[in-house]
């Protein structure tokens, strides 16, 4: 235990007030919260670890305690060993691995620890929808206020086959809770067999980052997928299942809709909303426990998708996002050539002549651009492009036209 | 990371009177050094200087921050030296606690990924360690894993960091990165140029930088181990 405890390997322990040192000082509070009061009951503890630990690592979703704490005290550290400590310290961060290690000297520190380095900021990053899908783009270029740390640091992750995700402000914090996001996405997936839509994905990542709020956290990320649209055996169940309870009047139509309802899951798919008779259909179709309705398509709204999730706690749905110290450049291309029936080769070409203006631009944009192309197959990378190049082409192009006209006026005057 | 103008003019601040000042009392310590690594087509070469100082003070002149880690990797840190010690304990108890549950040594990309979540697990409170690691990936070909402070990582061909880290970078993005550089024959680099190149960039920044000097020791991954090398710098 103490050799784990030294190298932040948090297990979830069995019970939860094992491992956490000052646990048993919130001990009243947290048993009734996690046992009986929290009223969202099964959802939300299979998403709780019961670790006690809160460090970012641990996806843990503190609502309980987090609503009677100051988000401040993320910032504050105890390096205190718990023993000592109860009576006068009545604010925590208990998750540094390094608070149970009782030989460390105890030191308080105000909110936020005075960095002596700085970390990662500044960059372009644009998404929009279009009919062809979601274009995800962004520049190259990591700085450190004065010096570029890295010139080509990748800026769009893939989060799943059909989401990316870009990322702006702090390079670890996007880092990492990319990371989280998919993890717990895959774990949704293996749930439900279903993968999570875009908005939840950014419901879920704005509802991570929130307890952090006020800290210094930084992460604006924009979340582009394509929300599954075919039709899978489980979703139509559980979807089916979910209307049942709902439904209290289905009996009366059983009968009549029951032979309707293996017409028409038989004729082929379609993607018309749900109507009232669709429903009671489906419930029914489930409660007869037959599986032929394979190609009933499930329409909620499926298709491309942008949402903005910042750290603020902010969560916005929209067409086009540009985010960074670039974006005002970015958005004055897009807001002119952006939209919704373009091609994907216009699209492309929009994307990056954003990127392209915004790194001539600003001083914290630069180096590469990268693409991404996401539709209802899934993503595609496309190549990352070099804009220096692109700087002397465009000089390149100018200078002949130039010369062109010039050639043609000295014509006209002959 | 080199101390930028604005840092420095502090620093002089702190032996010339100013008026009344708090001082509180800052957790960390900068004790100097850089570190530098090169990965080639099968070969990674970890550099580092073997000074350690603090202010104007040179607390020793042979403390090396190069960290060996398994038989293919190895591991550059430099910053504040208190967690340069804490974070390898901690890391070569991680790699004992893996080799005991998986009875295999840890690869170097698992090695880096595990790096970048100690070190976000302190976000709040950040291991003031610029890391490097250099290595060789599964395939026998060279690795450069470089980190910041808090664990966005990433996986380069060479990468310098440390004090003198900005005067290095742009040498080696020049030299082995061939950038900026026209009509120029891009042969890959090997492992007698890597270590020259290594050795004169380590003596240049020793001109250039007041904490980098004394000595350098070199560690040189390849299949056949990791093999160490002590050259000496200027000691002024």
């Amino acid at each position: 235990m103490a050799l784990q405890d030294v190298c932040g390997l948090q297990e979830p322990p069995l019970f939860s007030q094992w491992t956490a040192p000052l646990s048993h000082f919130f001990m009243p509070e947290n048993t009734s919260h996690l046992n009986g009061g929290w009223s969202h009951g099964e959802d939300c503890s299979s998403w709780m670890p019961r670790g006690g630990g809160m460090s970012p690592l641990e996806f843990y979703m503190p609502v309980a305690e987090y609503l009677t704490e100051s988000p401040l005290r993320f910032g504050q550290t105890n390096l205190i060993s718990s023993s000592t400590n109860l009576l006068t310290v009545d604010h925590l961060r208990p998750s540094l691995p390094s608070i149970s290690l009782p030989t460390l000297t105890p030191c308080s520190i105000s909110p936020g620890v005075p960095l002596p380095f700085t970390l990662s900021h500044g960059t372009t990053t644009l998404g929009f929808a279009f009919q062809g899908g979601v274009i995800a783009a962004a520049d190259t270029r990591s700085s450190c206020k004065g010096l570029v740390a890295c010139p080509s640091s990748p800026k769009i992750l893939p989060i799943h086959s059909h989401l990316v995700g870009t990322t702006s402000g702090t390079s670890a914090d996007c880092a990492l809770w990319k990371r989280i996001l998919a993890r717990e996405l895959r774990l949704y997936q293996l749930r439900h067999r279903r993968r999570l839509s875009t908005g939840g994905a950014a419901k879920l990542l704005s509802h991570m980052l929130h307890p952090f709020k006020g800290t210094e956290l930084c992460v604006a990320a924009t979340l582009c997928g394509w929300d599954g649209e075919t039709g899978e055996d489980e979703v139509t169940e559980r979807y089916a299942n979910t209307q049942a309870s709902e439904k209290k009047n289905i009996n009366t139509q059983r009968e009549a809709s029951n032979s309707r309802s293996q017409s028409e899951v038989s004729s082929g798919a379609t993607t018309q909303p749900i109507t009232g008779d669709d429903k009671n259909a489906m419930s029914v179709a489930s409660r007869d426990a037959t599986k032929n309705y394979s190609s009933v398509v499930l329409s909620r709204v499926s298709g491309p998708r942008v949402v903005y999730v910042c750290s603020d706690g902010l969560c916005l749905q929209g067409k086009l996002f540009s985010v960074g110290s670039g974006s005002p450049y970015a958005y004055s291309i897009l807001d002119s050539s952006v939209y919704w029936g373009m091609s994907v080769e216009e699209a492309t070409l929009v994307a990056r002549e954003a990127v392209y203006r915004a790194t001539h631009m600003d001083a914290y944009s630069g180096n590469n651009v990268d693409l991404y192309h996401v539709t209802a197959k899934g993503w595609r990378r496309r190549q990352r492009e070099d804009l220096k190049e692109e700087y002397y082409k465009e000089k390149e192009r100018e200078r002949k036209s130039v010369e062109e006209r010039k050639t043609e006026e000295t014509m006209m005057v002959k | 990371m080199m101390i930028s103008a604005q840092n420095y003019g502090d620093k002089m601040k702190e032996y010339h009177y100013t008026g009344p000042v708090e001082h509180k009392f800052s957790p960390y310590a900068f004790n100097g050094g850089t570190v530098l690594a090169v990965a080639g087509d099968d070969f990674a070469i970890v550099a580092s200087d073997t000074r350690l100082s603090e202010g104007y003070a040179i607390h020793s002149r042979d403390s090396p921050k190069c960290y060996k880690l398994t038989d293919t990797t190895v591991l550059g840190c430099s910053g504040f030296h208190g967690d340069c010690l804490t974070l390898t304990k901690i890391i070569e108890a991680r790699l004992k606690m893996y080799k005991h549950s998986n009875n295999k040594s840890m690869t170097s990309g698992a090695i880096a990924a595990m790096l970048s979540t100690i070190l976000y697990g302190r976000r709040f409170f950040p291991y003031y360690v610029y890391n490097i690691i250099g290595g060789l990936d599964e395939e026998g070909r060279g690795a450069v894993y470089s980190f910041d402070p808090v664990g966005s990582y990433q996986r380069d061909s060479y990468k310098a960091g440390g004090s003198a880290s900005a005067m290095l970078q742009p040498l080696l993005d020049n030299q082995i990165g061939f950038k900026n550089m026209e009509k120029v024959e891009q042969v890959p680099l090997s492992l007698e140029k890597a270590e020259q190149l290594i050795k004169d960039v380590f003596i240049s920044a020793a001109e250039r930088d007041v904490y980098t000097g004394d000595a350098l020791k070199l560690c040189i991954v390849t299949k056949e181990g990791i093999r160490e090398e002590i050259m000496p710098l200027r000691k002024d």
